[in-house]
């Protein structure tokens, strides 16, 4: 997994609150059996009309609007646990997505592939679209070892939180199938008391 | 210290705890599928890494199935070719796959209970979200994705911070057609869909005690819609009645030593929750929801709220309606029975009970899909294929069908169909699709009508 550490970019406001991960990558383009190309259909029935044809209001559309960085509103990334919105959300170009709230399964999926989500308060989110719908080229500043979010130009900030293990994991480029395989031992040892265990009739 | 049952569970599986990080999880019993395992299956072979406990795993297809001519080679060559890795990655693992026209085959979350696969006390973990289901057995079961999928394969355990714990209580006496779809439509719409997150829910209170096992899968299907990772209901005698006899489960003086210890899992009085909600039985009716999330939802009979978020205004527009509005009398062509949520025997047989003898309106098209081929085979010896298709609804081969539309199963643009499914989403059936969730009563009400009506008037 790639590190992250530091990233200082221009971001995309998403300004709709309970994105779900049918929006970000529709169950038709799951049939894949890699992980690559879902770059091209993320928020495809947003982004695209039914001709095929560039939604011109939807803010990924919008030129004015670059940038690694997606501001979205409210519980963002709910529903299905397909981590194809992850790697859709990845391969577009995202790097972090910041919201007031993230779904359980989402923010996991998007731990596991380098995709930084960053929870910030309703007003510090609202402060973010304000700022980079009147100046789209301000940029914002996520910090993951000090876990602050910032707007240099602007002087505002806020800190953040994450699990201490997945921050180490992000800033390190770790990923959790070497640190489970490592504990196999452990894994082993716990299947021979489970099952020692499972035996008795009274509670475990 | 009390314990709540969750916490029983969560803690008789505990491998280690990493400090001020995830607990390493041990999983009894891990489902996969077509959609979300093959990019697991790589990373393995990638890193060169065997599956750990193939034993322990079940696999099925269901997402992105034909519920056509399951006998004839799959047409969609996309489709075809994601059926065969799966074919080819369970052979290759050693791993037991339950694939199109096997006996065993039909939706993860409705074959792996009928066959006893789940069992109470349990972990078990699916790449979808709605495996919290298998709650229903007082197990604990959530959906991870598909790097969690691998970590599953390579070592058995996921790394996951123990939730917190929610209890939702509802007691009392419920209403003439309200059914265990219409108990969670309106938890959700009190709730939220982010009330649930970062929780897991038991679900307690005599109506889930008097309800079917059936009923109280759909319950737990659905604790995902309100954010929760999962949901749960104590195990008692019927679920142990309902788990005696199955294939997979546990015989003779072994049921008995695990029955005994399954009837041990239960919340100790006093045992703290981090949340509570309580509800009366008598405030529910029939529900529908009108706008592009689960927790959109009103009674039949009530209106569209006036209040409503900068969302909710994108969601009616969407969905075509307007604040204050009724949705009584509102045409509906299409209708849909099935799903993860309501696809079991007994959502069949309520929906049968009301069509008997009926024709369904001639504007509707009504798609009939069982959850699994035992399910199927159930419907077949009970005599309601007959009841269905003398009725004018197509009845259709197992699998998750126009829950998703990963198929030919596609609800058209523009058009309403009130489905028994769990989700709302824009798009969700079919690109332009307007889905309004409801339960096997309502939409077989509707079918028979060809409009959303207030059918508890005409029920005995």
């Amino acid at each position: 997994m790639e590190k992250f550490i530091t990233l200082t970019d221009t971001a995309v406001p998403l300004e709709i609150e309970n994105v779900d991960t049918d929006q970000i990558i529709p169950a038709r383009f799951l049939k894949a059996t890699d992980k690559a190309g879902f770059g091209e259909n993320l928020f495809r029935d947003w982004r695209f009309d039914k001709n095929d044809e560039p939604n011109p209001e939807f803010a990924l559309n919008k030129p004015e609007y670059k940038g690694s960085i997606l501001v979205a509103g409210d519980n963002f990334g709910c529903g299905s646990s397909r981590e194809h919105a992850a790697w859709a959300l990845k391969a577009y170009g995202f790097t972090v997505v910041v919201s007031s709230y993230f779904a359980d399964i989402f923010k996991g999926n998007a731990l596991n592939n380098g995709l930084l989500p960053v929870q910030v308060s309703a007003e510090f989110l609202d402060q973010l679209f304000v700022e980079i719908t009147k100046d789209t080229s301000v940029e914002i500043k996520v910090d993951l070892e000090a876990q602050k979010i910032e707007i240099p130009k602007k002087d505002i900030s806020e800190s953040f939180d994450i699990d201490p293990y997945k921050k180490t994991c992000m800033i390190n480029g770790f990923d959790d199938i070497d640190f489970l395989v490592s504990k196999l031992d452990a894994i082993k040892e716990f299947e021979r008391k489970k099952s020692h265990k499972t035996q008795a009739t009274t509670a475990l | 210290m009390k314990k709540t049952l969750f916490d029983k569970i969560w803690d008789a599986h505990v491998v280690e705890s990493i400090p001020n990080g995830p607990d390493i999880l041990y999983i009894d019993k891990h489902l996969i599928h077509e959609v979300t395992s093959p990019q697991a299956f790589n990373e393995l072979k990638e890193r060169e890494i065997s599956v750990f406990r193939p034993d322990q795993i079940v696999a099925t297809a269901d997402h992105n199935t034909p519920t056509e001519n399951q006998h004839l080679p799959v047409k969609d060559l996309l489709s075809r070719k994601q059926l065969k890795e799966l074919t080819q990655n369970c052979q290759e693992n050693n791993i037991t796959l339950y694939g199109l026209g096997h006996p065993y085959n039909g939706i993860v979350h409705v074959m792996a209970p009928e066959l006893g696969i789940t069992q109470p006390g349990m972990t078990m973990v699916c790449g979808d979200s709605h495996t919290s289901t298998h709650g229903a057995f007082g197990t604990i079961a959530f959906g991870i994705g598909t790097s969690q999928v691998s970590q599953v394969f390579a070592s058995q355990c996921v790394l996951v911070q123990k939730p917190k714990k929610l209890r939702v209580n509802v007691n009392g006496k419920l209403k003439k057609g309200v059914l265990p779809k219409d108990v969670i439509l309106y938890i959700i719409s009190k709730l939220g869909t982010n009330s649930g997150t970062g929780y897991f829910c038991e679900y307690a209170g005599n109506v889930f005690e008097e309800m079917s096992m059936e009923g109280r899968m759909t319950v737990c299907n659905m604790s995902i819609e309100m954010g929760a990772r999962g949901g749960l209901i104590a195990p008692d005698d019927t679920t142990f009645e309902y788990v005696k006899g199955k294939e997979f489960a546990p015989k003779g003086e072994e049921f008995d030593t695990k029955k005994a210890y399954w009837a041990t899992l239960k919340t100790d009085e006093d045992a703290e929750f981090d949340q509570e909600y309580s509800f009366d039985a008598e405030d529910i009716e029939p529900m529908i929801t009108y706008g592009t999330n689960p927790g959109m939802g009103i009674k039949i009979t009530g209106t569209i709220p006036m209040e409503g978020g900068k969302s909710d205004a994108k969601a009616l527009a969407y969905m075509g309606f307007k604040p204050g509005e009724s949705l009584l009398e509102k045409t509906i062509n299409w209708i849909f029975i099935g799903s993860c949520t309501n696809s079991r025997i007994e959502d069949f047989r309520q929906a049968a009970a009301f069509i008997k003898g009926k024709q369904k309106a001639a504007n509707v098209n009504a798609l009939i899909v069982p959850g699994s081929r035992q399910v199927a085979a159930q419907i077949e010896a009970e005599g309601l294929t007959e009841v269905f298709e003398n009725a004018g609804f197509t009845l259709r081969q197992p699998g998750c069908s126009a829950c998703l539309a990963m198929n030919d199963d596609k609800i058209p643009a523009g058009e309403y169909c009130v489905s028994t499914s769990n989700r709302n989403f824009e798009g969700r059936q079919g690109q332009g699709s307007r889905t309004i969730l409801a339960s096997p009563l309502t939409a077989a009400a509707t079918a028979i009508s060809g409009k959303l009506t207030d059918f508890t008037k005409h029920l005995n």
